[in-house]
């Protein structure tokens, strides 16, 4: 009886020292949390994401309290553009126009337009098609549609159709996951409202792409010629749009001859029908 | 204090005792954060910090409890000892080094629960050794768990690319099978000393 009495006597007495040792050096070391990073912290999401640039919310939160004039409010993709409004509103200065982004793929290679390089029968993974010829279709720079960016994905944005990935912009809180996941290196993270894109990441010349896909960038330079702002260049015979400079005019989406650049715009207004709900 | 044992102590606990691959103590951290080279480094200095420490304070608290002849309660008392000495190091990491802290906070609270720590306190007084011995022992014991985390982050990242390995190996079991033959290589060790 008595060996259980004294057990029990030691653990609490063990207990209580430390107890007291900790609630004592608690104080003593206790780190004075600014109020400001309180409230931001409260309102960031905590999913230590990194998108932001920084080391996760506790970082950017920081960062935001020490150097408010030279960190914008706007860096949180994952809360867009409310929680930015809100940080601001605690900061005390104007949010600024956040511009949303999303992921885009820029391939249009899908089965009916990029020609197939041989059968690829093997496990459902770009990496591994990849390292097979560089690829099962004939276009060495084509969106493999093994779905590598769909696993990568944690909001369900992104998805394989006849092949090649789309992004469901709705969902994507561009956190560059896809980005990072594919090895073909066809996904940039653009701003939605950027409508006008060149679907296309092959840096082959003309006849080679010609031979591939048909709605490769064969790098004629009309574009370029046609668009009113000079939003365009044209390098390694792929054309790319400056997003700063473009309005969306259109003009070199309708002037392309093989429909490498895609507006956004003409297809939106009749996609009202509804985007297939991927089962989760 | 013999410069020979010193040198034995560290080969021993780093080599032929390896706690992870030779004792399979403290395992759970070991599968759980090798997965990349930044972590398991964090991880295996944490350990060999709170483990010197650790045996710094429970070293006395059992000569003092083999006084009142209350030694057999060492494994309760060590274990809140060890909670409290971890959460108190966190505080005093917290307030007075910043940086120190941001690299290794996340690993601090866990290691309260890792048994190599427990391990490596009961294993010092249990071989008998003096105070500056067990310091030793503790210390190697962190270098041969930073050790054994580090060779297991180094085969594990050329393992990531799970494409080549047959599917039912995927994930946990072939990080099983990783630590299987790494403990093997180490049993080869065994009776280096004698």
């Amino acid at each position: 009886m008595s060996l259980i009495f004294i057990a029990i006597v030691l653990v609490v007495v063990v207990g209580f020292i430390a107890s007291l040792i900790l609630s004592y050096a608690s104080r003593v070391f206790a780190v004075q949390e600014d109020e400001t990073f309180l409230a931001l912290r409260a309102e960031l999401p905590g999913a230590n994401c990194g998108g932001c640039g920084f080391a996760g919310c506790d970082d950017y939160g920081h960062a935001l309290v020490n150097d408010p004039d030279n960190v914008p409010c706007t860096k949180c993709s994952v809360g867009g553009p409310s929680v930015a409004e809100k940080l601001a509103a605690i900061l005390g200065k104007d949010a600024g126009a956040m511009e949303k982004t999303a992921a885009r793929v820029l391939c249009q290679g899908n089965s009916e337009n990029c020609k197939p390089l041989y059968n690829y029968t093997d496990m459902t993974s770009c990496k591994a098609a990849k390292s097979l010829f560089g690829g099962s279709k004939a276009c060495p720079h084509a969106c493999l549609g093994l779905g590598d960016c769909v696993k990568a994905c944690e909001y369900n944005a992104i998805h394989v159709v006849n092949g090649v990935a789309r992004v469901f912009e709705d969902n994507c809180v561009s956190c560059s996951a896809c980005v990072k996941a594919c090895p073909q290196h066809v996904i940039e993270i653009k701003p939605v409202k950027s409508l006008v894109t060149v679907l296309c990441s092959n840096t082959q010349k003309g006849g080679d792409v010609m031979k591939e896909c048909k709605t490769g960038c064969i790098g004629c330079m009309k574009c370029q010629k046609v668009c009113p702002k000079d939003a365009i260049t044209v390098e390694n015979f792929l054309s790319k749009i400056d997003v700063e400079k473009c309005v969306s005019c259109g003009l070199c989406a309708k002037e392309c001859p093989t429909g490498a650049i895609l507006n956004t715009r003409v297809i939106k207004k009749p996609a009202a029908k509804p985007t297939e709900e991927p089962a989760a | 204090m013999d410069f020979t044992k010193i040198i034995i102590i560290i080969i021993s606990m780093v080599l032929v005792n390896n706690y992870p691959l030779a004792q399979f103590l403290g395992i759970c951290p070991f599968l759980g954060v090798s997965k990349d080279l930044e972590s398991s480094k964090g991880m295996g200095i944490a350990v060999t910090f709170v483990m010197v420490l650790a045996t710094a304070a429970t070293w006395p608290i059992q000569q003092l409890m083999n006084r009142f002849g209350i030694g057999y309660l060492q494994t309760v008392v060590f274990i809140l000892v060890i909670a409290a000495l971890v959460q108190l190091v966190e505080m005093f990491m917290k307030k007075s080094m910043p940086s120190l802290y941001s690299s290794l906070g996340i690993f601090l609270p866990l290691i309260t629960t890792n048994c190599a720590v427990l391990g490596v306190c009961i294993s010092n007084i249990d071989d008998g050794l003096n105070y500056f011995e067990s310091l030793i022992q503790a210390f190697g014991a962190g270098i041969g768990f930073l050790f054994a985390m580090v060779i297991m982050a180094g085969v594990r990242s050329k393992l990531e690319d799970q494409s080549r390995i047959p599917e039912s190996f995927r994930g946990v079991p072939i990080v099983l099978v990783t630590a299987a033959i790494l403990s093997l290589s180490f049993m080869g060790f065994n009776g280096m000393f004698s």
